[in-house]
């Protein structure tokens, strides 16, 4: 059944975009962590880390206590979080780098590093997102 | 299905893709039940009468869901009055135009430098014949639609990976994907592979039917020829006089077809969503959302960013802060609420609801989506190409290029809808500042169209997580969010209900907001009546 429904909903994607081409396969292909963040997390946390303010709020990163635990950022990223969505086509390693990136930088200096192995410990409570195509 | 395609493809498994048509039809009903292919519940203008005297609603947000509740209550005799962050009505039904300025989140300005009368819709930009809601409003409100051109065979089709990232146009691709895939049928069909699935007697209609539909010839052959180009277009085509004797073209080999994956691009305007005829609003889609607000001026309150939103015996109370002349926060009342800001920005406030709602409103994701318009110094599209409106789809990240449905033969300048993206590549693309996404966007046009380099004009850049009314583009929900938490996101709680197209079947669609409304302000009205 479950295999049916991402089966059922892949379909949906094609049908709606129309633009199943290979490259379309959802993941990113940057590496280290300043371009996992550049590409990827700025859009909401935004340049400087600091988050941004308009009718609802993203948060900042810089200074962020809740990142002393090594683990919160990937956990966020493997489920997402109310309206963040997860970003559980990331992989292991590209979870770890960027997780790394964020408690280092931006002003922080969490001790600790996260590794591809325990981000790939956790992956069972990975939450896939739909792609779908807007109207 | 991006799973299927990042690996090799078998002839053998694309044929037994088209051929499982029992399994295709349940699909599609199963899709039905998903709102994948979904089509408008609209019963007709709906007439409620009858509220009890002095009866007030207070409602959140004038985007589509709060003005479509506000119109319809005030009809029915309710007080009421709605709070709107931003300084103009119709949320994401809106058009960007020349003049205007456009700060997204990080503070990152653009000033939209589009000639008089051209637009980029950064949200909606196409409305289905069959979303009949948004289509009564349009009409109720005067708003002159057009026709939208959604499928174009003198578009392309492009891949970076296939013909030396040369585009083909979609008509080619169609043509030669129907005729291999007919040639293919029925050749299996001759050998007699297909004897169990059909009768004899069907057999032979099927055999005529795949003859018409991919244009084969008499052996039952895709073959180069007149009748072949009729649907893939000529090499020199029929003319008149000396020079009039029409010479076909070659078709792409079955291999280049299948390898080039373009024949992806052939559902794209298949799906219920899109199929033919679709319309838009004459001026932009932001006409809709500007009628609307004009009708409700007098309700509606701009710059109200609401902070706290709290509901007791005696109605519901909203605080709220003037984003423009700031001061202490302000409050106002309804004896109910229909709150339609998104749950993106609802989950940050805080509100006294059940904890089923609650955890409905923090349980949904939205997606991430971009927009970019490049204005072009002239249509070269039209002069050159002889596209007239339709999509032509991509491979690079921007995906589509939409060409505008209006102004056809028009002097002068034009805007491109340059970049349609969504998933991961959405994301990167809000990513980027917008004069990159603009760059960006201008190098994969130029890769399709060699004439933008010289023809590019300005150009503006939308990320949806940045807009800061939204933070998102629209509801993300999942089977198992829906089973969980839907019926919870569309219940009357106390004096509080939501709609939005967070609160459909059809989400990240305007009808879905639409019907969202319609559906909470009658069951509202008959909770009212009946607890009166």
């Amino acid at each position: 059944m479950r295999k049916l429904s991402f089966l059922i909903a892949g379909a949906a994607v094609a049908a709606l975009s129309g633009t199943a081409f290979a490259q379309f396969a959802s993941g990113y292909s940057w590496k280290t962590g300043p371009e996992i963040y550049t590409h990827v997390c700025q859009g909401c946390h935004m340049p400087d880390g600091k988050g941004a303010t308009g009718a609802g709020m993203y948060p900042a990163l810089a200074g962020n206590r809740k990142l002393a635990s090594p683990l919160y950022p990937v956990l966020v990223m493997l489920k997402g979080q109310k309206a963040m969505p997860s970003f559980s086509d990331l992989t292991d390693d590209q979870i770890a780098a960027v997780a790394n990136y964020v408690r280092g930088n931006f002003g922080n200096s969490f001790p600790g590093t996260v590794t591809a192995e325990q981000v790939k410990a956790l992956r069972a409570q990975a939450v896939q997102q739909q792609m779908r195509a807007p109207g | 299905m991006t799973e299927d395609l990042s690996g090799a493809i078998s002839r053998r498994s694309l044929f037994a893709m088209i051929g499982k048509t029992a399994g295709i039809a349940v699909m599609y009903e199963a899709m039905a039940s998903m709102a994948y292919a979904a089509e408008s519940t609209f019963k007709g203008p709906i007439k409620l009468a009858g509220a009890p005297m002095g009866a007030s609603v207070l409602i959140l947000g004038s985007g589509w869901a709060g003005m479509v509740s506000a119109y319809e209550l005030r009809k029915a005799g309710y007080k009421v009055q709605i709070l709107e962050y931003n300084n103009r009505a119709g949320g994401r039904n809106w058009s960007l135009y020349g003049g205007d300025t456009y700060t997204e989140l990080g503070g990152f300005t653009q000033h939209v430098g589009f000639d008089k009368g051209l637009y980029l819709n950064p949200g909606p930009w196409r409305i289905p014949h069959h979303h009949r809601g948004v289509l009564h409003y349009a009409q109720l409100l005067g708003v002159q639609l057009e026709p939208f051109i959604q499928l174009n065979y003198n578009a392309y089709v492009h891949s970076t990976a296939a013909f030396g990232g040369k585009p083909k146009r979609y008509r080619e691709v169609e043509a030669d994907f129907d005729g291999y895939i007919a040639e293919l049928l029925s050749k299996s069909m001759r050998q007699g592979a297909l004897d169990q699935a059909v009768t004899k007697e069907d057999r032979e209609i099927l055999l005529a039917a795949l003859k018409n539909w991919g244009a084969l010839d008499n052996n039952y052959a895709y073959t180069k020829s007149e009748k072949q180009s009729d649907r893939r277009g000529f090499l020199h085509p029929p003319g008149g006089g000396m020079d009039a004797m029409p010479i076909p073209s070659d078709p792409l080999s079955l291999d280049d077809m299948i390898q080039s994956r373009m024949w992806s691009a052939i559902g794209a305007s298949k799906s219920y969503d899109v199929q033919q005829t679709m319309f838009q609003p004459v001026g932009g889609m932001g006409m809709l959302g500007k009628a609307f607000g004009k009708e409700l001026a007098d309700v509606i309150r701009f710059n109200s960013k609401v902070i706290d939103i709290k509901q007791d015996a005696s109605g519901v109370t909203a605080t709220y802060v003037d984003t423009v002349k700031g001061g202490a926060p302000q409050t106002a009342h309804g004896d109910y609420c229909i709150c339609t800001i998104p749950a993106s920005v609802l989950s940050q406030i805080p509100i006294n609801v059940g904890a089923p709602m609650q955890a409905a409103i923090n349980n949904l994701p939205y997606s991430a989506s971009t927009k970019v318009g490049l204005q072009m110094k002239r249509r070269f599209w039209e002069e050159d190409e002889a596209i007239y409106g339709g999509i032509t789809y991509t491979d690079q990240p921007n995906r589509m290029i939409g060409y505008p449905s209006s102004d056809f033969f028009k002097k002068g300048k034009g805007v491109l809808l340059a970049a349609y993206t969504f998933g991961s590549g959405a994301v990167e693309y809000t990513a980027m500042s917008p004069a990159e996404r603009v760059q960006k966007t201008l190098d994969y046009t130029a890769n399709i169209h060699p004439q933008a380099r010289t023809e590019f004009d300005t150009g503006v850049g939308v990320g949806w997580h940045r807009v800061p009314f939204t933070l998102g583009c629209a509801g993300s929900w999942t089977e198992a969010t829906r089973a969980a938490h839907y019926k919870d996101i569309c219940a009357i709680d106390g004096r509080i209900m939501l709609a939005g197209e967070h609160v459909s079947m059809i989400p990240a669609w305007q009808e879905g907001a639409v019907l969202s409304a319609l559906d909470a302000v009658q069951r509202l009205h008959s909770h009212i009546v009946q607890g009166a």
